[in-house]
């Protein structure tokens, strides 16, 4: 049993300590910012570049800013990044390979930088990402030794939600809206009559004695309870939910529904799903040579499972159809995802839902195969009923 | 070495038919990959075009032997390296045949074009250990004589009753063909095997393995005794590309050979 973990509030000048506080040890402190219309994931240099006063207003296909009176810092949604693209960015060298003029091959690892990320800001769905990523690019028998540096430098600072998005279901997915595990430290912003504060708990030996060098009060049982509130409100306003089914086996069973047709019709196969998704991990290699012909290096980058090459064998690709890649993102997301690496690979951000561009909604496909299934089965059921009765005497 | 190739040297280039060489690879340095089982494969590396998977064919002391069909950029230039030229080989990755699991079994070996390639090295080890297996039947189809792999080797067993115990079958005859006429299916019938004490071992087209797979059940062959190895686009044999998914199975790491029993419902869906 550890000791207790801090538990404490800070002001607006508790959190600008706490980045400056970072920055002196040399971390680079990646938090939200507003730029181009939008909350992104950026380089901080100070808590003040924080989206103090801006909310979003998301829905299916739509995205907007919108300024609040209250000046909060995290009462934004997910925005158009998550956090992979720090931990498992969207290029990166894989090996150099040269050969000398008497066709001698060396191949080399790709030598990396070693960012030391403190992430500011991260909300508990995303957190739940970051502990998926974990488990399938560093958690099996070969690891992404890219990501695992990246990743075991990091300095996770949560924020926990208040306010949920019109797409967000994360309750559906047990990951938010509060944090309970996998962070440092832990945020909950409050603003009301007693003035704009932070509660904040700390989650490791890194994030109490982090805590101890930035100024801060004790937490009072009144700030305790109102975050407590706080998180608890969020979680009876999700935008979204999930059909409260077993994903898995709905998924599993319903390889040949009907609906794969009716959500192709609509489907663009352009892959923002699969960019945007905290946990969408996919890459494919680039293979880029110089002009003296003898030195060749390899790139990774993400690819999306909608990219018709990314099935191909010789003779094309085996997922042709807009359903078959469809339904291999949502059946790979919500099922097979356990078989593969013991967990859904959803968490219930919502973003896949804002950043479709056609507004096609995770959970609303899901309620609809769903439905299909039910109605199968007790069509299954009335005919096995009915061939009951006409084989009775 | 699974992160980064090693250099292999290029000792030996053999033509198999007009569009598939056999190429023979020993370590340039010495740096050596790890031993391989039959059924496993290798990542090869044609300096500055790309890197494959490709089974391993014949498993020798520190050489390897790969037999190639040239169908894209990487295999064409695989199939064109000469005798000195040097590849990049990563490996080995996958789950292999697993023939220690069928000791004291009868075995069916079942191959399809370019799949018997795979299978050639399961086919010498359950050789060099006779006494260990019951009957050893070798059934080799192909869509005309010409795509034959190791030809002379499987016309000799053949010729001499076993072991193995061969036959072969090709869809278009020419002139001068020695075997059968037929899909692979037919030469169950001249095999000799107790189905409920019989484990196959069968690589090919898709559309192969199915039917092989559904005749050999439908002759009592237990599903979980019929291994398939199975082919998907591949980027990284590390399981962290996505690319070789086929449900809940990723075949760099789950496969490439699976049981029937695991294989059947994914290979019945169309575009899985």
């Amino acid at each position: 049993m550890s000791e207790r973990r801090t538990t404490a509030v800070l002001d607006r000048t508790g959190l600008d300590a706490l980045v400056q506080v970072l920055r002196a040890r040399g971390r680079t402190v990646i938090g939200p910012t507003v730029r181009d219309g939008a909350v992104v994931l950026a380089d901080l240099a100070t808590a003040e570049e924080l989206p103090f006063g801006w909310g979003t207003e998301v829905e299916a296909g739509r995205y907007r800013l919108v300024p609040r009176a209250d000046g909060a810092a995290f009462a934004h949604t997910t925005g158009p990044q998550s956090w992979k693209a720090f931990l498992h960015p969207e290029r990166e060298k894989v090996w150099d390979a040269d050969r000398t003029a008497d066709g001698r091959l060396s191949v080399a690892e790709a030598p990396r930088a070693r960012p030391s990320y403190a992430f500011l800001g991260v909300r508990p769905c995303d957190l739940r990402a970051v502990a998926i990523q974990d488990r399938v690019l560093a958690g099996g028998r070969y690891q992404d030794r890219g990501y695992r540096e990246r990743r075991a430098g990091a300095f996770l600072i949560a924020a926990e939600c208040t306010e949920p998005g019109a797409t967000c279901f994360c309750v559906s997915m047990g990951s938010g809206p509060g944090a309970d595990a996998g962070f440092d430290l832990a945020l909950t912003e409050l603003v009301d009559e007693t003035g704009h504060r932070f509660h904040v708990r700390a989650g490791s030996d890194a994030g109490d004695e982090l805590l101890a060098e930035v100024p801060h009060r004790p937490a009072e049982p009144e700030t305790q309870a109102a975050a407590r509130d706080a998180v608890d409100a969020a979680r009876e306003r999700m935008g979204r939910a999930m059909p409260p089914v077993d994903l898995r086996t709905l998924l599993g069973d319903s390889l040949e529904a009907d609906r794969w047709d009716d959500v192709a019709a609509r489907c663009l196969t352009c892959g923002n799903c699969t960019m945007v998704c905290p946990t969408c991990f996919c890459t494919t290699t680039e293979e880029i040579t110089d002009l003296t012909g003898d030195h060749a290096e390899r790139w990774q980058r993400w690819d999306s499972c909608f990219d018709l090459d990314f099935s191909y064998l010789h003779g094309g690709p085996v997922r042709a159809s807009a359903r078959s890649r469809y339904r291999q993102w949502l059946t790979h997301k919500l099922s097979t995802w356990y078989e593969q690496f013991g967990s859904s690979g959803c968490v219930g951000c919502g973003r896949c839902i804002t950043w479709c561009p056609v507004g096609i909604d995770i959970t609303e496909e899901a309620s609809a195969l769903h439905d299909e299934l039910a109605a199968r089965l007790r069509r299954h059921d009335q005919e096995g009923e009915n061939g009951r009765k006409e084989s009775e005497p | 070495m699974t992160d980064v190739p090693l250099p292999y040297r290029v000792t030996r280039v053999r033509p198999e038919t007009a569009d598939t060489v056999s190429v023979t690879l020993a370590p340039a340095g010495a740096a050596a990959v790890a031993p391989f089982v039959p059924g496993q494969f290798a990542m090869v590396y044609a300096f500055g075009v790309g890197e494959i998977p490709v089974s391993v064919s014949r498993i020798g002391h520190r050489e390897l032997v790969h037999t190639i069909r040239a169908v894209g950029a990487v295999s064409a230039a695989l199939c064109a390296l000469r005798p000195g030229e040097q590849v990049g080989l990563r490996g080995p990755f996958g789950t292999g045949w697993s023939l220690g699991r069928a000791i004291g079994q009868d075995l069916l070996v079942m191959a399809g074009g370019i799949g018997l390639a795979p299978l050639r090295p399961l086919v010498a080890a359950a050789l060099a250990a006779p006494h260990a297996y019951g009957r050893l039947n070798l059934l080799v189809g192909a869509r005309t004589p010409d795509d034959l792999l190791y030809a002379g080797r499987l016309r000799a067993w053949t010729a001499a009753h076993g072991p193995p115990r061969c036959a072969v079958a090709v869809d278009r005859p020419s002139p001068g063909w020695w075997g059968r006429v037929g899909v692979v299916t037919t030469l169950l019938n001249g095999a000799r095997f107790t189905p409920r004490n019989t484990t196959a071992f069968v690589c090919g087209p898709e559309v192969m393995i199915r039917a092989a797979a559904r005749e050999l059940v439908h002759r009592g062959l237990a599903p979980h005794r019929i291994r398939v190895s199975l082919e998907r686009n591949m980027r990284c044999a590390t399981g962290h590309c996505g690319h070789c998914q086929l449900g809940g199975v990723l075949l760099c790491r789950d496969g490439p050979v699976i049981g029937w029993n695991r294989a059947e419902g994914l290979l019945s869906v169309r575009e899985m």
